[in-house]
């Protein structure tokens, strides 16, 4: 597979690992590096890097999942929305399973709503077209990769006129994510590895901050082992070389000021709320989007009289913390026990991407690391 | 691994060792989808009622001893799937083959099948007749007979179409001795092709992703290959075949049965590229996606070269290969080595493997 075999490749990855150990060994410290998106956490689980590299460098597994920071209340308006007569739920499969107050959207499906799993946003749209005694509501989150595609197909239900169709919108923004994360009490992350797909839409102009005010490298990578041990390098060496600037890894996809089109598209159909509730880490200012005001004839949270309560996260967990990288997945008090991939509490434990899950699934028994630094 | 660490570690393979209940109040499609619910369902529902040893030994048929000294395996499957026509197979296919391949594994000869269907009523007949000439043709290719069967007709709207169920008798040689018991330390792994073809053809056939393929179901009876593997090496230990939850849930069965480990590696397990870019896409694991004529099997290691060569002689089992072997520690776990060298827990899917969102 073109684009992918290139960056697995076992001797060029192993050669990259022997330069990480030799780096580490320069720096001779510790250090913190947490992968903000769901995806890297994945890879580096599934190609069992964590065992391959020196035990001085420690993951924190940031808050990148984007299922796993919706909060309960949203699941619950989604859930809601579902058992509306009349109405379709289209989604994301791995949002079938996350808890909401009242149980996960594949509970409701059980019990006989009409919730469906789409691969695209179009699809919904089109069941929409299919099905016209229906209203087709689309279950809209990710970060701004998914954001692009949900504005196209909203705007396509505008000009072609499809009126039972709407966009429950929870389109989260990264950056607000990591300022919260900086501004956290006791942070003390080292370094940032930035999101690849995330970054191909933003750029990287707007991490600027990261280097500048908090001083952090930051480099943006790509999603395969040779990109990550590359990253990992990349931020090594400015740490030993005491330099804090925002590099690009991913330079096959990622152009510094991004994709024009698609951030003219985002701009055209949303508008930035001024609060969202994100799971673990509570309350950030401008942190997400919202549909405006005059589409709102395909907002669902215009069209629909929805619960909108803000829940309190489940109080035995930590997702927050080990959102932050204040806590590892298995000093949570339920981690394991209470909470496991078949009965989340938290969504860290939710998709294979959630901190959680990830190292519930993959991480146990892979830790035996090569001591040195 | 600091201290606190493994203490949480431990309460947790502590945990994963207590007896399963149900605690959904509803049935969900996770609980057919071969994972930990349906696991659950299996063992804290009906094995709890039912309460029959056989059952209890989950195999993927039972083995009964008649009077006369002979042993039969006898075992059953629905089949449902959509589209019911696939590249490489069809409903037909898949509802001869999927039973004859459960009593080959268990080592039987398999030799006579009933078949029950279940029509809404509206099912057009042409369909009916070409789903019964597929199963005609599949039975002959497979060495079986089909000598008894069910019909029932449901409303409209009370069925989708046409679910068919059918169950199956099979001889078993008297030398046979397969099973989770069975298995060593040391022993070696095999799999018969490369995996994940049957998942994958379906879900390109659905036509959902806008993704094309040329992906074909591994849709095929193993019959034939494991007459040769058990007249070659006899002394075979387990055997399975992968299909719902693919070869990585077949795995996680056989370390859970035998309490051993089982290591595999990955760049051994052949991955067709159409398979794994279609994977790749969609954020599934080929590992967990299903085959329907690939056969797992655990030799003694000795033996795991003319095992291989006995598979290979097949055309179905030409690109057989060692994928793994069997090692005291870590008990009840399968572990992966990566192709960079790294090592994973592979763990148990929980439900349907969901498609990832990015």
């Amino acid at each position: 597979m073109r684009y992918v075999d290139e960056f697995r490749d076992p001797d060029l990855c192993r050669d990259r690992i022997d330069r990480i150990h030799a780096s580490m060994a320069e720096l001779a410290r510790r250090v913190k590096v947490m992968e903000i998106c769901g995806g890297h956490t994945h890879a580096i689980y599934r190609h069992g890097l964590p065992g391959l590299l020196p035990a001085g460098i420690e993951f924190v597994h940031g808050p990148g999942c984007p299922v796993c920071v919706v909060p309960m209340g949203r699941i619950d308006d989604a859930r809601h929305l579902a058992e509306v007569e009349g109405v379709t739920l289209c989604t994301f499969g791995d949002v079938m399973r996350v808890p909401g107050r009242n149980g996960s959207l594949l509970e409701a499906k059980a019990r006989g709503a009409d919730i469906r799993v789409v691969y695209s946003p179009m699809d919904a749209l089109d069941i929409a077209r299919d099905e016209p005694d229906r209203t087709v509501v689309f279950l809209a989150l990710g970060f701004e990769t998914t954001t692009p595609p949900t504005a196209a197909t909203l705007l396509r239900a505008r000009d072609d006129a499809v009126g039972n169709f709407a966009v429950h919108c929870n389109h989260v923004l990264v950056n607000p994510a990591i300022q919260a994360i900086l501004e956290a009490p006791g942070q003390d992350i080292d370094a940032f590895i930035g999101p690849g797909h995330v970054s191909s839409i933003i750029g990287t102009r707007d991490y600027e901050f990261v280097a500048r005010d908090w001083a952090k490298p930051f480099v943006v990578s790509g999603f395969e082992p040779l990109d990550l041990l590359t990253a990992l390098e990349m931020v090594i060496s400015q740490l030993i070389e005491g330099r804090a600037e925002v590099e690009n890894q991913y330079t096959r996809v990622v152009a510094e000021s991004g994709n024009a089109t698609a951030q003219e598209l985002t701009a055209a159909v949303f508008t930035v709320r001024p609060h969202f509730e994100w799971r673990g880490l509570g309350s950030i200012p401008g942190s997400a989007l919202a549909i405006r005001p005059e589409l709102a004839a395909w907002d669902a949270e215009a069209r629909f009289d929805l619960p909108g309560v803000q829940l309190e996260d489940a109080r035995a967990c930590q997702c927050g913390d080990i959102l932050k990288g204040a806590r590892k997945p298995w000093e949570c008090r339920v981690f394991g026990t209470a909470c496991t991939p078949e009965h989340p509490i938290g969504t860290c434990m939710v998709s294979a991407e959630g901190a959680c899950a990830a190292y519930y699934s993959y991480g146990r028994h892979a830790e035996t690391r090569t001591e040195g630094t | 691994m600091t201290g606190s660490e493994e203490h949480v570690l431990r309460s947790i393979e502590a945990r994963r060792r207590t007896k399963p209940r149900v605690t959904d109040a509803t049935v969900t499609t996770a609980h057919g989808a071969g994972g930990k619910a349906q696991e659950t369902l299996l063992t804290a529902l009906f094995l709890e009622a039912y309460g029959s040893e056989q059952l209890r030994l989950q195999d993927d048929g039972a083995v009964l001893d008649t009077s006369r000294g002979a042993r039969l395996v006898f075992t059953t499957d629905s089949f449902v799937v959509t589209p019911r026509v696939f590249p490489g197979g069809s409903l037909g296919r898949l509802a001869v083959f999927g039973t004859v391949n459960d009593l080959a594994v268990m080592g039987a000869d398999p030799r006579w099948l009933a078949v029950s269907f279940l029509l809404e009523e509206g099912f057009d007949m042409d369909e009916l007749r070409g789903l019964v000439a597929d199963m005609s043709a599949a039975t002959r290719e497979a060495g079986v007979e089909i000598v008894t069967g069910d019909t029932k007709v449901v409303e409209r709207g009370k069925g989708d179409g046409v679910y068919v169920n059918t169950a199956g008798i099979g001889l078993l040689p008297d030398h046979v001795m397969l099973g989770a018991d069975q298995v060593r330390a040391g022993d070696r792994v095999i799999v018969s092709g490369p995996i994940g073809d049957h998942g994958t053809a379906v879900m390109l056939a659905r036509g959902e992703l806008a993704l094309e393929g040329n992906v074909e179901s591994d849709c095929a009876p193993l019959a034939a290959i494991v007459r040769s593997l058990l007249g070659a090496v006899p002394h075979t230990r387990w055997m399975r075949d992968p299909t719902r939850g693919g070869l990585a849930s077949a795995c996680c069965e056989l370390s859970g049965a035998c309490g051993l480990g089982v290591h595999l590696l990955e760049e051994r397990i052949a991955v067709r590229p159409a398979v794994r870019a279609a994977c790749e896409l969609l954020g599934l694991d080929p590992l967990y996606v299903a085959n329907e004529g690939t056969l797992v099997a655990v030799v003694p290691a000795d033996a795991a070269d003319t095992a291989v060569r006995a598979i290979a002689a097949h055309d179905i089992g030409r690109d057989a290969a060692v994928v793994g072997t069997i090692e005291p520690e870590p008990g009840g776990l399968v572990l992966l080595e990566t192709a960079l060298g790294g090592t994973r827990v592979v763990d148990r899917l929980v439900g349907d493997p969901l498609p990832r969102i990015c």
